[in-house]
């Protein structure tokens, strides 16, 4: 059993006087990721913690210096840090419905080309895996997916497309993701969905959450 | 209400920003110059998070169709109220049917339009910012076109005694940049971040001894500067992590990119500073074509700074309720 004290600590860096970044240490993994969630879901009830924003393997904490030190925040991080628990039971598991290929599925011949699979292999090596939500950003609702099978990983595009459909089932280098309403976009699109991923009207306004499960399921595939 | 009578792709309803959703992937979004906005509302009265009209094209005209009072704030752009000059950071009463006419600045790029009261357009996600990239927001998400029409809130307040007539000194004269910079150079401090130390000490030299101009390719979203190109040392591409307006990002062409209100929530390019937020009003006042000097400073520094901008605000405040006994703050809480 791993002692708590031998959990290697993170490490801090500077975003200004009102933010902090707190990257876990390499490398990026599920474990390290739990860890930052639960410690996100607790700094945000904080004094003077105004937002928190998870990333990749690591935390942004915007604060009021007014009210609060970065360097108390710090202290209380690290405190916290090897007691950090994220219940693994949390999260939901969401099915997601893929029209694949298609006018709205543009790069799926792509994809099957440079991974040197068959369009029906591509789509059930994408349905089989189960993806987790790693955390939200770069357009409202967007979910950056962990799980993508190895031999799917695309490089994006040399020029990002203007727009993409809203419910565009991407892939960029290693992730995955839906992206969720017409945005530009650099990623490969493989398919479309038809849920909803952002609604401002809504509560909350995303459908998807940090620890979310989520699994492809074959609309159809169309040629 | 108000009539606008130009169009202008840059003309926004902002407030001071949508805060509490980056976990979620939506921007900030918010005025540019925190502190023209700010001031401006507390000069008539309202909360400082009341939203005003941000206007970046000029030239820019409105008819108000109701009497109320009003402040222009930010850039110096020669108002004119009916063809006579009106006096700008001023509390000013208008009349029905009255124009006014904001013309290209002559110092500063971005002018804010305030009324007694805010503007009243509906709150999306706790705030009356507009965000354009996400098209939420306020006035239906877009930029201001001619002919729309917008409401004001708390119409029946400004109706009461209010005392016009009541001006302060603008923020580049009550805090002036305590370094003397040449004509067309802006000097904003800056902190060091993550991946300062991973640039040579020629590249940070480099970075805070030479000048970087303001691209045409600036914006809402950021600021892309040019100047020459810093060596690439640091690592190019970091696991994804969330950013605030005022990251001074390296790609790996070498020319600085720093993100503004409009900023994507995460990016993932090496990080070699960021622009204290007292100065993001002097970054967001900077025109096209004008050269930043960035200066390096402390986190103690970023705070003494943050601390003269919130005094300078509480003062507006404090003064104001000595011209207006009976003040009532009306704006949104």
């Amino acid at each position: 059993m791993t002692r708590k004290n031998d959990i290697s600590p993170p490490r801090f860096s500077d975003l200004g006087s009102c933010a902090l970044l707190c990257d876990a240490p390499a490398p990026l993994g599920i474990a390290w990721q739990r860890r930052i969630w639960a410690l996100a879901a607790r700094a945000e009830t904080w004094p003077g913690v105004m937002e928190v924003m998870p990333g990749m393997n690591n935390l942004m904490l915007v604060f009021d210096p007014l009210v609060v030190t970065a360097g108390s925040i710090k202290a209380d991080i690290l405190k916290l840090w090897p007691y950090c628990e994220w219940d693994c039971e949390a999260g939901k598991t969401l099915e997601i419905a893929v029209v694949y290929g298609g006018e709205k599925g543009m790069d799926l011949e792509h994809v099957a080309r440079h991974s040197d699979l068959s369009i029906d292999e591509v789509v059930r090596l994408h349905t089989t895996a189960v993806y987790t939500v790693f955390f939200l950003g770069a357009y409202p609702g967007f979910g950056y997916l962990d799980g993508l099978h190895p031999k799917l990983c695309t490089p994006r595009r040399q020029e990002p497309r203007l727009q993409v459909p809203a419910g565009s089932v991407g892939i960029g280098g290693a992730q995955a993701g839906v992206i969720p309403s017409m945005f530009p976009s650099g990623w490969q699109i493989i398919g479309n969905a038809q849920d909803v991923f952002f609604d401002v009207t809504k509560n909350p306004p995303a459908l998807l959450a940090p620890g979310d499960k989520i699994k492809f399921r074959v609309e159809r595939i169309e040629r | 209400m108000i009539e606008v009578l130009s169009n202008g792709a840059l003309n926004t309803i902002q407030d001071l920003g949508r805060f509490g959703y980056r976990k979620i992937g939506v921007s900030v979004a918010g005025t540019m110059d925190k502190l023209a906005l700010s001031a401006g509302n507390l000069l008539l009265g309202n909360h400082p998070n009341s939203a005003g009209i941000e206007i970046s094209i000029f030239p820019f005209r409105v008819r108000f169709l109701e009497d109320m009072v009003i402040a222009v704030t930010g850039a110096d752009c020669a108002a004119e109220l009916d063809g006579a000059s009106m006096l700008p950071w001023w509390s000013v009463p208008v009349t029905t049917g009255q124009v006014l006419a904001l013309h290209t600045p002559i110092q500063g790029c971005r002018a804010y339009l305030i009324v007694r009261g805010g503007i009243n357009v509906p709150i999306v996600l706790n705030s009356r910012s507009t965000d354009l990239k996400a098209r939420f927001g306020g006035h239906e998400g877009r930029s201001l076109q001619k002919g729309d029409q917008l409401a004001v809130l708390n119409l029946n307040a400004r109706s009461s005694r209010w005392k016009c007539g009541y001006g302060i000194a603008p923020p580049h004269v009550a805090l002036p940049s305590n370094r003397s910079t040449a004509g067309g150079i802006v000097a904003v401090r800056v902190i060091p971040a993550a991946e300062y130390d991973k640039f040579s000490t020629c590249g940070q030299a480099q970075f805070w001894d030479s000048l970087w101009r303001i691209t045409p390719n600036s914006n809402r979203q950021g600021y892309r500067l040019a100047g020459t190109a810093l060596p690439s040392e640091a690592q190019s591409e970091l696991l994804s992590h969330g950013l605030v307006p005022g990251t001074i990002q390296i790609p790996p062409s070498g020319q600085p990119i720093i993100q503004m209100s409009d900023a994507n929530t995460s990016g993932g390019y090496p990080k070699i500073g960021t622009v204290i937020e007292a100065d993001m009003w002097r970054l967001a006042q900077a025109k096209l074509g004008e050269s930043l000097q960035f200066v390096q400073v402390t986190v103690a520094d970023a705070i003494s700074a943050l601390v003269a901008e919130r005094v300078w605000l509480q003062k507006i405040k404090t003064d104001l309720a000595a011209v207006q006994p009976a003040l009532v703050n009306i704006g949104i809480e």
